[in-house]
Formats: structure tokens, C-alpha cells, sequence
């Protein structure tokens, strides 16, 4: 393999590719980025056995062929080239090297052998759609806050995707939660997804696919099984195992007659929860809400620290209430309501609110309440 | 030439009666030959206060027909010897032993199922009395306690060790137990002391002759040394508290890792530790010793839904849920086996004890005979923190319902008016 490839197309796509090998692994061939040269292209991938993301990107092959090398080394040596410069990459099979040129600088990196390199088996899959990639990236920006990172309920690692809705308006569906809080958002459904299966998609190919999902992207082609699922854009494609176990029915935790309704500026908001909150204890971020007529009060006391208030106004006309929440996570819920105004429908100070994005019925937040 | 003689500050055991300078042999006051004298006396004020044989004490002062017999408290025939009075110690039974070969060494002991309820209160009585002389009381057990009487001489117009007499006798005359104190510099060597003369001991151990007390003494009486690094440090030639002193910090520390700074401290008689009087609990458990061996899932299933249901009883009354579940199993060969998991909330309900239990029980269940099943919490939690709406788990709050409608049935109609079938 010999060929010739720009500084910048090859550090961007080993920028995608490596974030998915693990600093530390056991397996060593698993550290490495495979490289796949021929007919002017040149393919990385990298895996973790659990995901794999595959790009390709064009460079000047003078020889073809393939090997597996360090895909950290790799990527901090091209980082540390100068801009501009022309990276050529060259196998020496002998020596098992693959050598790296750019300028004056020349790199030799011990190679693994190709045949070591796992292949993710795709098997078949029958489902296949196409999404606008703005609302993949709706999908996901709105719902991965939510994910839990608590191991035992692996269940809850992930996104669950899945079409959702009545004949009219059936939808696709994007749901996390951790059990404080829970995201559901909603797409009109793609043609071709009404069969599909209920599927949990990992965090780690989540945000892999966050970072992955540039505004260039237009659209993403999915297939998917019930174990794996490929979201295929540009020159990229990203497999990945699904999680394997059932998504609680959370339905059943979406409140529906919450009559207490609360309807905030979210800027306005924020700033306000995110002062006060700087009193909250490190460990519960507990903030008080005390509701009147009118008027919305933001409290917090930690035997530490002291005492917070402020004062807002806002539309609340219903009977007074207090009722306590973590203030990260309301901030968490604020940051994803991109129209502004924020509703809260609250019930009493024990039970599940929801916040809902007055200018997007899509989307829909439950949050726990704490004591306070 | 005439030896500056100074003469040791001492109390009578039986009286408290402090004893002018070289008096008699016997106390001033009483004419007990029982006097407790050393040169430090008046200047030690930590003590280790240990009720002796106290379960059996108990039940002698209320049955004074036991008074003469040998007496063990213990469980069923398959059980152990919690504790064993004086006159079965005689006979080479002690606590912690099966009972089989507690009876095959005495057999003329009387046997009585423990009374917990009862000797946890008459343990209260006894707390409530140490807590008179001091709010420095450390409990380490229903029937033992640190008291730190630093700077209490003019409170109780006396040394700490007459005040620690006095309180000695009045656990035995208003109680009716009797106790064994130890009182030191610092807390080990407070411990160590109470254990020395016992029963109704009271044993000080001064600065002065720390080392050459602690010199003797196998190392296995410094706290934290078990079986197994009493071992390890036997087959490393040292066998005494006092061999210890040879090493430096850092080599014991690399030798037995975190625990070498501990004897390298202790076998100088230095310990920092302070008596700090609230020691809340840190688990809440229980556990049972079948009368016959059990290997079948199902039905340790059945026993572990009735000590879940136990430990929830526990955990309501005490205003407690906990996060870390741990199952606890003994082999019918006597091997511990220990499973533990932490939830995402804490909690006190039986249901969700018994669905982590069940998990854990899973793994070790293979057919092997079990002679013991426990199960019990940790990272304990007030109980407002328990059991909270879970977005994830949709079946909690319904299971939280049935558990509380349960429990109100059980507080009006008792225990056995209701329960799940799997209890049957």
C-alpha cells in the first residue's frame, strides 16, 4: 500500500474514526485504525466490537492495499503536521512498519496484520429509511441529556427509537431517560420505518453520531435489525449493536391531567436557576420553585452556604405551589427549548411535571421533583 | 540512702472510696481487699467499659434459680453460642461456638433462646447510665462503649477513675449487671485493659508501662489483625506485639499494606482515634441458621422473602432505607459467601429487597447445602429519601402501594392477617 493524502482530509477523518477505540484495551488490534487503499480512495475504520465507524476519503493511491495501525499515534502525528502538507502513507510488509512522510518528518509505526482486524457482521437488515439529517440531529440533541450512564439499568444506556403515534399522525420517536427525568421527541415518521422494531441505540454511537453530524449532511440513510443498526451519510457509515433489553413503558409515567400550568422565558429562566442554584448543595442541586399569583419565586438554603432568592415574573394564574427540582437538570430541560417559552404542567409537589417547548409540540420533557 | 518513695493514688473496687497514702490492704472505708492502685491513676481518662457475659447476666438476675448453673443463650440446635456465663466458660465453652460441641463440653448447661428485645433494652439502661457521667460515649455494641472522661474531675469531684467506680457500681446495684472496665491513654490500649480481668475487672495501663505491657501480648489483640494476617505475621517470626516495634512504618506498610501503619502505631501504644459519641449505624441486617440444611432455589427464595420482609420491618421502624443490598450465605461447610449490589435509590421496601436478593441469590445457588441465609442494607439513607418516583421503573409506585396497604392491615390485624403468597 502507498499513496498520498492531504494533512487535513486525513486528520478529520481519523478525528471521526478514533474517538471510537478505547484509550485502554485489552484486545490490542482493537487500538488500531484499519487502512484500506485503492481506486484513488482510502477507507478508515475503527471499532470496538460493540460500533464501527467506516469513512472514506480521496487520496492519490500509487499502490493498493491494507493494514492496521496505533489509531491514537496515528491521529496525534497527523494532528502535529503542519497545515497544508502532503502525508504519505507507505507499508513496508517485511519489516510489518507503516511508514509516515510529511516534509522532513518520517514516522515508522508497527503494524497489526489486517486479518487480526474484527469485522462488525452487519447480517441482514431489513429495515431501511431516510431521514433528514436535521432531524436525526433534532432527535438526538434533544433526548441524549437524558441518557443514564447507571450501568446496572443497562436498558436505560441509550436511546430508544421507535414509531410511535396513530394511522394520521404516525411518528418516529427518540426517548431517554434516567429515571429523574425523561426526554421524548418525535419526527414524522420516514417512509419505511413503520415496521421497524423498538430499538435501543447505545449512548456511545449517540454521541458518536452527534459529533459525526455536520451541518453539510443533508440526509442519513438507516437500516437496521433488530441487533444492529447503520446510519450511513457522506462518505461515513456508523454501525452499531443495539442494547439489548426491553425500554420500561413510559408511557405510563407521563402524567396527563397536570392542570398547574407554569409558562416561563426560558432566558430569562435559566440565568435565574443557574444563579440561585450556585448556593445549592454540590450533592442535591436542589432549588425551590414557590408559585403565586403572577409571580415565580427561585430559592435555595444549604447549611454551608447560605441562602438564594429571585424573583420572576410570569404567567401563573393557577393556585400558589412549591415544589423543589434539581437545577441541573431543569437547566439541562431549558437548553433543549429552542422556541423560548417553556411550559411547565405541574400537578403537585410530588409528582411528575412535564415541560413542554410552547412553539414545538414535538418535543416533551418529564422531571421528578425533589424534596426540598 | 533514703528512696524518694512515692506513693500510688488508688480506689477501693467495691466502695469507690478513694484510700489515704500508704494505707492498709484493705479499703479505709469498706474493708474491701479490693483496691485498685497505680501511680497513674488519676491521670487516665479514657475507658472501655465491656458488661460481662452480658446476655447470661441478664438472665440470671431475672431467674435467680440459673444463678449457680452453668447457662448458655444460643439458637436452636443448629445454632451458635451467643454468650455463655462464667461457670460454661469453666467448662471451655465460649461465644461464637456450635452448639453441639457447646454441650458435648457442658452438658449440664441450661439452654435459653436469646431475648433480644429485652437485652437491648436493658443494653439502653446501661447506655443511659455512661451517658450521665459524660456525653463523650462511643457505643461499639449493645453491651459495650468508649467513654471519654477528659477534664470531668471537677463535675464529679473526683479522678476520672473513681467517677468511672462509681458508675460501675451503680450499673450494679440499679441494673443488676455487672461490668469490667479498662481505662488508658487511648482507646486500644483502653480496650485492651477491659478485657484483661474479667468479669467485674477494672484494669488501668499507664504511659509508662505501655510498651512493656504491650510487649508480651500476641499480636492478634491489636484491632483490625484477624485470623488471617495473624497468620501471615506468624510465618513472618513475629508473634508479639513487641517484635513489631522492630520494623519501620514504611516496611510494615509494604509488607501488609494499609493496616502497617496501624501496627506500627499500635505496638507503640499510639492511637488518635477520639471517642466520638454518635456512631450511627452503618447497615441494618438479618440472617437465619436453618435446622437443616438448604441447597433448593426455591425455597431459599421462600426464606429470603421472609427476611426481606424482616428487614423492611427493620428499616420502617428505624426510619431507614438503604442503597447497597448484600446476601450473605454460609456453606454447610461453614464457607461465607457474600453478594452485594447497589440500587439506584435507597430503599425499605420488602418487594424490592427481594427482587435484588433474588438476583444475587442466582449465582451462588448451584446445589451446594446452605446452612445460613442473610440479607441486609448499607449506605443507609433517611427514609424520605426512599423508594422515590422512578421514571424507569413505571411498577415502583404501584408496588410502594401495595406494600404500605400491607403494612396498615398487618399494624391493625397483626403480623399474619396478611401476606404474599410466596410466603406460603
Amino acid at each position: 500500500m502507498k499513496l498520498t493524502i492531504e494533512r487535513a482530509t486525513l486528520l478529520k477523518a481519523l478525528a471521526h474514526v478514533q474517538s471510537v477505540v478505547e484509550r485502554r484495551n485489552t484486545i490490542p488490534i482493537l487500538a488500531n485504525v484499519l487502512l484500506e487503499a485503492g481506486d484513488g480512495t482510502l477507507g478508515l475504520t475503527a471499532t470496538d466490537m460493540d460500533l464501527a465507524i467506516v469513512e472514506r476519503v480521496s487520496a492519490q493511491t500509487d499502490s493498493g492495499g491494507a493494514t492496521t495501525a496505533p489509531a491514537h499515534t496515528l491521529y496525534d502525528i497527523a494532528r502535529k503536521l503542519p497545515d497544508g502538507a502532503e502525508v504519505q502513507l507507505e507499508t513496508d510488509a517485511a519489516a510489518g512498519k507503516l511508514t509516515i512522510k510529511a516534509g522532513r518528518s518520517r514516522f515508522a509505526l508497527s503494524c497489526l496484520p489486517t486479518e487480526d482486524f474484527p469485522v462488525m457482521g452487519s447480517g441482514d437488515m431489513p429495515i431501511h429509511f431516510t431521514f433528514a439529517a436535521d432531524e436525526l440531529r433534532g432527535l438526538i440533541d434533544r433526548t441524549r441529556f437524558a441518557i443514564s450512564t447507571e450501568e446496572t439499568r443497562y436498558y436505560l444506556n441509550g436511546i430508544y427509537l421507535h414509531a410511535a403515534g396513530e394511522d394520521g399522525a404516525k411518528c418516529l420517536r427518540a426517548v431517554a431517560t434516567d429515571g429523574h427525568r425523561l426526554a421524548r421527541v418525535e419526527v414524522p415518521l420516514p417512509d419505511g420505518a413503520a415496521e421497524m422494531p423498538g430499538v435501543i441505540v447505545p449512548r456511545k454511537t449517540i454521541n458518536e453520531l452527534h459529533k459525526l453530524l455536520e451541518d453539510s449532511v443533508d440526509s442519513v440513510e438507516v437500516e437496521l435489525s433488530e441487533t444492529r443498526i447503520r446510519f450511513a451519510f457522506d462518505n461515513v457509515q456508523v454501525t452499531s449493536k443495539l442494547i439489548d433489553g426491553t425500554f420500561p413503558d413510559y408511557e405510563v409515567v407521563i402524567p396527563s391531567g397536570n392542570d398547574k400550568i407554569l409558562e416561563v422565558d426560558c432566558a430569562s429562566f435559566g440565568e435565574a436557576v443557574d444563579r440561585v442554584s450556585t448556593i445549592s448543595s454540590e450533592k442535591s442541586r436542589a432549588i425551590k420553585l414557590t408559585l403565586g399569583n403572577g409571580n415565580l419565586t427561585l430559592s435555595a438554603t444549604s447549611p454551608e452556604n447560605g441562602t438564594a432568592t429571585e424573583e420572576l415574573e410570569v404567567g401563573y394564574t393557577e393556585s400558589s405551589l412549591e415544589i423543589g427540582f434539581n437545577s441541573r437538570y431543569l437547566l439541562d430541560i431549558v437548553q433543549q427549548i429552542e422556541g423560548g417559552e417553556a411550559q411547565f404542567l405541574m400537578s403537585d409537589a410530588a409528582s411528575p411535571t412535564i415541560v413542554r417547548d410552547v412553539a414545538d409540540d414535538r418535543a416533551l420533557y418529564v422531571l421528578m421533583p425533589m424534596r426540598v | 540512702m533514703a528512696g524518694q518513695l512515692t506513693l500510688s493514688p488508688a480506689f477501693c473496687r467495691d466502695c469507690a472510696a478513694s484510700q489515704p497514702p500508704a494505707s492498709a490492704k484493705r479499703c479505709t472505708v469498706c474493708g474491701s481487699p479490693r483496691l485498685i492502685s497505680h501511680p497513674e491513676l488519676t491521670s487516665l481518662s479514657i475507658a472501655h467499659i465491656d458488661c460481662d457475659a452480658f446476655y447470661a447476666s441478664i438472665e440470671k438476675r431475672d431467674d435467680p434459680s440459673l444463678r449457680d448453673r452453668p447457662l448458655i443463650i444460643g439458637g436452636g440446635h443448629r445454632g451458635v453460642v451467643s454468650t455463655a456465663c462464667y461457670i460454661a466458660r469453666i467448662n471451655g465453652v465460649h461465644s461464637a461456638m456450635p452448639m453441639f460441641k457447646a454441650l458435648k463440653a457442658c452438658p449440664s448447661a441450661v439452654v435459653l433462646p436469646p431475648d433480644m428485645e429485652k437485652y437491648v433494652a436493658v443494653g439502653r439502661q446501661v447506655r443511659a447510665l455512661m451517658q450521665a457521667i459524660t456525653p463523650l460515649v462511643e457505643p461499639i455494641s449493645i453491651d459495650e462503649a468508649f467513654l471519654d472522661l477528659t477534664g470531668t474531675e471537677r463535675l464529679h469531684d473526683g479522678a476520672p477513675a473513681q467517677t468511672l467506680l462509681r458508675l460501675a457500681l451503680r450499673i450494679e446495684s440499679e441494673i443488676g449487671v455487672t461490668v469490667s472496665v479498662g481505662l488508658s491513654h487511648n482507646k486500644f490500649l483502653a480496650k485492651l485493659a477491659s478485657d484483661e480481668n474479667k468479669p467485674r475487672g477494672f484494669t488501668p495501663i499507664g504511659r509508662a508501662e505501655t510498651a512493656a505491657h504491650l510487649d508480651v501480648l500476641p499480636t492478634h489483640k491489636i484491632w483490625g489483625v484477624g485470623k488471617a494476617l495473624h497468620r501471615r505475621l506468624l510465618a513472618d517470626g513475629i508473634v508479639t506485639i513487641g517484635q513489631l516495634r522492630h520494623y519501620s512504618e514504611a516496611n510494615l506498610t509494604k509488607r501488609y499494606g494499609s493496616i502497617g501503619r496501624r501496627l506500627y502505631h499500635f505496638s507503640r501504644g499510639q492511637d488518635d482515634r477520639r471517642v466520638t459519641p454518635t456512631h450511627a449505624a452503618k447497615n441494618v441486617s438479618t440472617e437465619t441458621t436453618f435446622n437443616d440444611d438448604v441447597s433448593d432455589l426455591a425455597e431459599l427464595e421462600r426464606r429470603l422473602w421472609r427476611l426481606c420482609e424482616r428487614l423492611s420491618k427493620r428499616l420502617k421502624q428505624k426510619d431507614l432505607a438503604g442503597r447497597t443490598v448484600t446476601l450473605k450465605l454460609k456453606t454447610s461447610t461453614f464457607r461465607g459467601i457474600t453478594r452485594s449490589h447497589s440500587l439506584p435509590h435507597p430503599t425499605q421496601l420488602a418487594e424490592t429487597l427481594y427482587r435484588e436478593g433474588r438476583q444475587l441469590l442466582r449465582e451462588p445457588v448451584d446445589g451446594t447445602p446452605f446452612r445460613l441465609l442473610g440479607i441486609g442494607v448499607s449506605q443507609l439513607h433517611p427514609a424520605d429519601d426512599a423508594d422515590p418516583l422512578d421514571l424507569a421503573d413505571p411498577g415502583a409506585a404501584h408496588r410502594k402501594k401495595v406494600e404500605a396497604a400491607i403494612d396498615a392491615v398487618r399494624a391493625r390485624l397483626g403480623n399474619d392477617a396478611i401476606g404474599k403468597g410466596r410466603s406460603l
